[in-house]
């Protein structure tokens, strides 16, 4: 699963001229979709949300390769400090964003400068972002100041696009489309780059990237960062999309599970990876939950079997399965 | 030789949980040197090569690489300064590809992904691995991995590279390939520090040998001088050998 | 806050303390041969705690004689796990294991939401509301059986593991896996054995509470979290350190709850957690990596 990203050929391999032609049309034609198809509106901006989480949790997960079992951590901390901000200061949330990304991000450098400075690694990493990320829930959960168990409620405005509210649903539709593109992008590029290919060497073997000059636990504290700063960017959107966040939706177990199932399933360490992997889940999750009216949650069977089939048969994710066939179909034409 | 030594190493120790692995080792490396390093199993060889480069703090004694103390640095630091070093198991980035390995170690001074591609490609060439560039690197021989151990290693353009067994698990015919390398690395300025177990590497390859034994220096000097050291010859040699240079 | 209450408290976290060592033990005998981390074993435990009900309920027998059934119950269920889903992934990267035992506890646990909902069951036995006293201090008598039980299969499964060679090749296999295989021991037997082990343990621990827990589909979460803790204050690995660590995480989540509010009581355990962690990795009684 994790071995997903060989750039192959050149390092700096990108797509031709007529590639990114392809892709900037592509990308021109989704803007036209909350039209074409308005029902799909609300599946897309989740779709995307999850898409942006998962990618940030790909960075350290999948190239970086410290798969963390608690990386709503960093979402809820966005989602609350941006509404905590706005509900106490009256600040916008256009501006809370940038302090809620902040936030994560110091948070991140703060677990990991604890966790890799003590040499944290695989399943020992998993469970202490597990721990904090439990800790920060049951505080939230019994915090009054922060709105405690009943959570916090963004009072409605209708359109007050200053206040990141909007009377319809398309404008966070191109918000997490542009968030989703932005994080594709950062991620693509990051891949061309020494810090991107720091990320892989520790993700392979410590020991000899130490040997060739790589200082482990600054590109594992960089990984980090830039992880929690894009997991908890999202966080501020969705609490303004939904307008009410509370400890068990952004602080809770199932959650990070959402998060990081994405990448998997898609393939970690690839680009699309997180994206595809939503693309797939988000959908299935939403229909599982009206077909079988029964009880929330039970869709969560189906992510449980989907994980389990996946790890065993396509360890390397979708994109792997994909980056497969496109082999044999390229050597085929040799 | 030049008078300045690029690597000394003064009454080093380590102990384990209270067994001495390496006791009281002296040693002087002069530029362009290369240098065995021979002994039997368990002898320290490798122990002394985590102290030299960072992955093991030694108990006491120094370490001046180039005239600065190498004591206390991290492993990246030490290679930064000069001094790459490879694995006796070897360590591959198994699921990047030779090219991305290789990558690696150019980042040390290389500014963009270009030039370090461009310097990989060429320290691959000079390995002997360049038609294998785009394969992952799990999926190599042993022997193309231990090439790659050393084109990782000279990557980073270091001024002394410690070989940790480089030989091991190659037929005779590879060896020769790898001690041609390693001759072209002194030749292009590299300063060579190197374990090995095989005599007849040891003794064609090296200008000095150091034997250490139950972590302690028995003898250090010329090929010629190792076999004729009486403690040499009674503790690691046995009585009446004779060597021929390979 | 009066001396009866703490020491009412404590004794409580103790006993249930105890339950955490046994769910705990299961979970350091599997980490300890397979160096896999189980996330699916508060699942297994919720499946044990399941099938006590339904037997005891059904077949209207004291829910402790449940054990009968329970304990080969999970132990099958554990070898089938361990041969269908472990064994194939064995030798892939340690988070692909993670994310396997992740994802069988998703399936276990709403496959129990679809076909038993996620309602609150009780099981009502007649002497769930004895309690002894010992001045103003009580003592529960289904607590007492709890622990007890904890206390014996801990005890059987010490016996076990170092006074036959069953246990000898566990632990051997444990220590030094490639060794193991040297002298002889069938290595692929001892793995599906040790995790029908653990899984019995996980399902022994749910019969213990049964008789005082709500059972529900999510119950082996509260364990499963808190087992991690025990294990690795115990040290990865080490049976004595599971047992000891159960007893105390589970006075420190009695502290917890009588210095913190209402929710955070597990608080504590779980900032214990991570100084064990960063500090001291190979806990109270593990072994040192060499």
């Amino acid at each position: 699963m994790l071995s997903a990203s060989v750039t192959r050929g050149s390092m700096r391999k990108s797509p031709s001229r007529r590639g990114w032609l392809m892709i900037a049309v592509f990308i021109f034609i989704l803007h036209f979709l909350p039209w074409v198809a308005p029902n799909t509106i609300h599946l897309s901006i989740m779709m995307f949300l999850f898409a942006v989480m998962g990618q940030g949790w790909n960075i350290l997960g999948g190239y970086a390769g410290q798969a963390s079992f608690g990386h709503t951590v960093f979402f809820g901390t966005g989602a609350y400090i941006s509404t905590m901000l706005f509900l106490r200061l009256g600040l916008t949330p256009w501006i809370g964003i940038v302090l809620a990304t902040l936030g994560g991000v110091l948070l991140g450098i703060f677990i990991g400068a604890l966790s890799f400075r003590y040499g944290l690694k695989g399943p020992f990493f998993a469970l202490i972002m597990l721990a904090f990320a439990e800790i920060f829930h049951m505080v939230s959960l019994g915090w009054g100041f922060i709105g405690g168990a009943e959570g916090l409620l963004i009072p409605l405005e209708g359109y007050a696009p200053l206040k990141m509210q909007f009377l319809d649903k398309k404008a966070f539709y191109f918000l997490s489309l542009w968030m989703v593109i932005g994080s594709l992008y950062l991620v693509w590029r990051l891949e061309r780059t020494k810090i991107g290919l720091y990320f892989l060497a520790c993700r392979e073997d410590h020991d000899a990237a130490e040997a060739l000059g790589v200082n482990t636990f600054r590109a594992q504290l960089i990984a980090i960062a830039l992880s929690a700063g894009i997991t908890s960017m999202a966080g501020t959107v969705y609490a303004q999309y939904l307008l009410y966040i509370d400890p068990d939706s952004v602080f809770g177990l199932l959650n990070s599970v959402e998060i990081m199932i994405r990448p998997i399933i898609g393939g970690a360490g690839t680009v699309f990876g997180p994206l595809l992997g939503s693309l797939i889940l988000t959908p299935l999750a939403e229909y599982s939950r009206l077909a079988l009216q029964s009880y929330s949650g039970v869709y969560l069977m189906w992510y449980g079997l989907i994980l389990v089939i996946v790890i065993i048969f396509l360890p390397n994710g979708l994109m792997g399965l994909l980056n497969n066939l496109k082999d044999r179909y390229q050597t085929k034409g040799q | 030789m030049n008078a300045d030594p690029i690597l000394e190493l003064e009454n080093i120790n380590k102990s384990f949980r209270g067994l001495k692995a390496i006791e009281a080792i002296s040693l002087s490396l002069s530029p362009g040197e290369i240098v065995g390093l021979i002994g039997p199993n368990g002898a320290g060889k490798t122990t002394l090569f985590n102290v030299i480069s960072g992955f093991s703090v030694p108990d006491s004694g120094s370490v001046t690489f180039k005239g600065q103390s190498l004591i206390g640095l991290k492993p990246h630091k030490i290679c930064k300064l000069g001094l790459t070093r490879t694995f006796q198991i070897v360590k591959p980035f198994n699921h990047l590809t030779i090219l991305q390995n290789v990558a690696v170690g150019c980042f040390n001074w290389a500014s963009d992904m270009a030039a370090a591609e461009a310097e990989a490609w060429r320290t691959l060439e000079f390995v002997g691995l360049e038609k294998k560039a785009l394969d992952q690197a799990k999926a190599t021989t042993i022997p193309d991995r231990k090439r790659l151990e050393l084109a990782r290693a000279l990557a980073s353009k270091p001024d002394m590279i410690l070989l940790d067994e480089v030989m091991a698990g190659l037929n005779p015919t590879e060896q020769m390939k790898i001690i041609d390398l390693v001759r072209q690395i002194r030749q292009s300025g590299v300063s060579v520090f190197i374990i090995e177990h095989s005599m007849r590497v040891i003794m064609g390859l090296c200008d000095r040998i150091c034997v250490i034994h139950h972590g302690q220096v028995i003898a250090v000097g010329t090929p010629g001088q190792i076999c004729a050291d009486k403690n040499v010859i009674n503790s690691y040699l046995g009585e009446g050998n004779a060597f021929v240079k390979a | 806050m009066d001396f009866t209450f703490v020491v009412q408290s404590l004794l409580n976290g103790l006993l249930i303390g105890g339950v955490y060592s046994l769910v705990a033990i299961g979970l350091t005998v599997i980490f300890g041969v397979m160096k896999v981390i189980n996330f699916a074993h508060g699942a297994l435990m919720m499946l044990g705690m399941y099938a006590s009900y339904w037997i005891a309920t059904l077949l209207q027998i004291n829910v402790y004689a449940t054990i009968a059934f329970v304990l080969p119950l999970l132990f099958i269920v554990g070898v089938l796990f361990q041969k269908v889903l472990i064994a194939p992934i064995m030798d892939a990267p340690e988070h692909n294991q993670l994310f396997l035992t992740l994802g069988v506890m998703l399936f276990l646990q709403n496959m129990a939401v679809y076909l038993w909902t996620p309602d609150f069951r009780i099981l009502r036995t007649p002497y769930a509301n004895i309690n002894y006293y010992i001045g103003d201090i009580s003592i529960s008598l289904v607590h007492i059986l709890a622990f007890a039980m904890a206390i014996v299969f801990s005890g059987i499964l010490y016996i076990i593991l170092h006074k036959t060679d069953l246990g000898r090749a566990i632990r051997a296999s444990s220590e030094e896996p490639v060794g193991a295989k040297l002298m002889g021991i069938n290595i692929k037997r001892i793995y599906w054995i040790t995790f029908g082990i653990g899984a019995a343990c996980a399902g022994v621990a749910g019969t213990a509470i049964t008789p005082f827990f709500p059972i529900y589909p999510y119950v082996g979460d509260i364990f499963v979290l808190t087992a991690y803790v025990v294990v690795v204050l115990g040290g990865m690995g080490s049976v004595f350190g599971a047992f000891v660590g159960g007893l105390i995480i589970g006075m420190a989540d009695s502290i917890g709850a009588m210095i913190l509010p209402g929710s955070m009581k597990s608080v504590l355990s779980f900032v214990i957690f991570i100084m064990i962690l960063l500090f001291k990795p190979t806990g109270l009684f593990g072994r040192q990596n060499a």
